[in-house]
């Protein structure tokens, strides 16, 4: 079964955002007021095949602590879905 | 005979004929490594330059720890061989697992490029053997992805074990504890930001890379004995 999937990485709680920390301060100059906790990171798309859901899961999540990820200073949200498209 | 120093060329590596350089000045013998290479010939030191190996892609050094010459440095470090990672190698190191922590955007996300003054603050390992602790040296650093992190528990087994080699004198990057290089628990793999290689000629400007290449140079040289 082929499974869509979207990682999304950020840096960890109380690790320093020098971006979105520039991000935050350069908004009320556009005029956006009040925004606050910005935090940028990345997101990865991709269709993975698996048998099920929960082993596409523990594959993405595999993926994600040894490749996707550094943990020291890193962290992911993995949503998994069955491919949509074709039926 | 000469200490033979391996330099792993990546595709994006940019400092592995400077390191080269300063290697053959110093009366070592440099030879160049392909990154597709299994096997590292024999060399009795390694270095991973500076650069962006892979393009940097994903993170730095993410990409380079799957190259297929990191078996053979794993093996040559588990060892006890010497391995010296700058800058971006020091980023190859961390992500590869040989080096502990993670290097981070610079503190005031600026890309920063000058010499600066560092201070020895550890003894005996594979680039500051013979180099007295308390030593200062002003060295280039060139890097956006320098500010070094890590764990409070790592911190804290770093500081026991004497293990941050060099720390800034003017932290330039937000690095905790103003670390500039760490070394392993077996002191043979040392990962640094700032660049000897760039401080080892008078024409450069400085020759305070010299005592740092020398010693990796001393070790190498125990290891072909």
């Amino acid at each position: 079964m082929q499974f869509s999937v979207l990682v999304e990485t950020r840096l960890r709680d109380g690790v320093a955002d020098p971006e979105g920390a520039t991000i935050e301060r350069s908004l009320p100059a556009l005029g956006f007021e009040g925004v606050s906790g910005v935090r940028v990171g990345k997101a990865f798309r991709f269709t993975i095949e698996a048998d099920d859901q929960a082993s596409a899961r523990a594959e993405v999540e595999d993926m994600c602590k040894r490749f996707l990820t550094n943990p020291v200073i890193e962290d992911a949200t993995i949503t998994v879905a069955p491919a949509g498209g074709e039926g | 005979m000469a200490a033979v120093v391996g330099v792993v060329v990546f595709p994006g590596s940019n400092c592995e004929h400077d390191v080269a350089e300063a290697v053959t000045a110093l009366g070592g013998e440099a030879r160049l490594l392909w990154h597709r290479d299994t096997s590292l010939g024999g060399v009795d030191a390694v270095v991973l330059p500076g650069g962006f190996a892979h393009g940097d892609y994903l993170r730095p050094g993410a990409i380079a720890r799957f190259s297929p010459i990191m078996a053979a440095v794993r093996e040559h470090a588990a060892a006890g061989g010497p391995v010296v990672g700058i800058c971006n190698g020091f980023q190859v190191l961390c992500e590869a697992g040989l080096l502990p922590g993670a290097l981070q955007k610079n503190a005031g996300l600026k890309f920063v490029c000058r010499p600066v003054r560092l201070r020895v603050t550890a003894g005996d390992t594979a680039l500051t053997r013979g180099v007295a602790v308390g030593t200062e040296l002003t060295i280039p650093i060139n890097h956006f992805e320098g500010n070094y992190t890590c764990g409070p528990e790592t911190l804290a087994e770093l500081r026991a074990e004497d293990r941050i080699v060099l720390r800034y004198v003017d932290n330039p990057n937000g690095s905790v504890d103003d670390i500039a290089g760490v070394c392993s628990e077996g002191r043979n793999v040392v990962g640094l930001m700032p660049h000897p290689e760039r401080a080892s000629h008078p024409l450069l400007g400085s020759t305070d890379g010299v005592p740092l290449l020398r010693s990796l140079l001393v070790t190498a040289g125990a290891v072909a004995a």
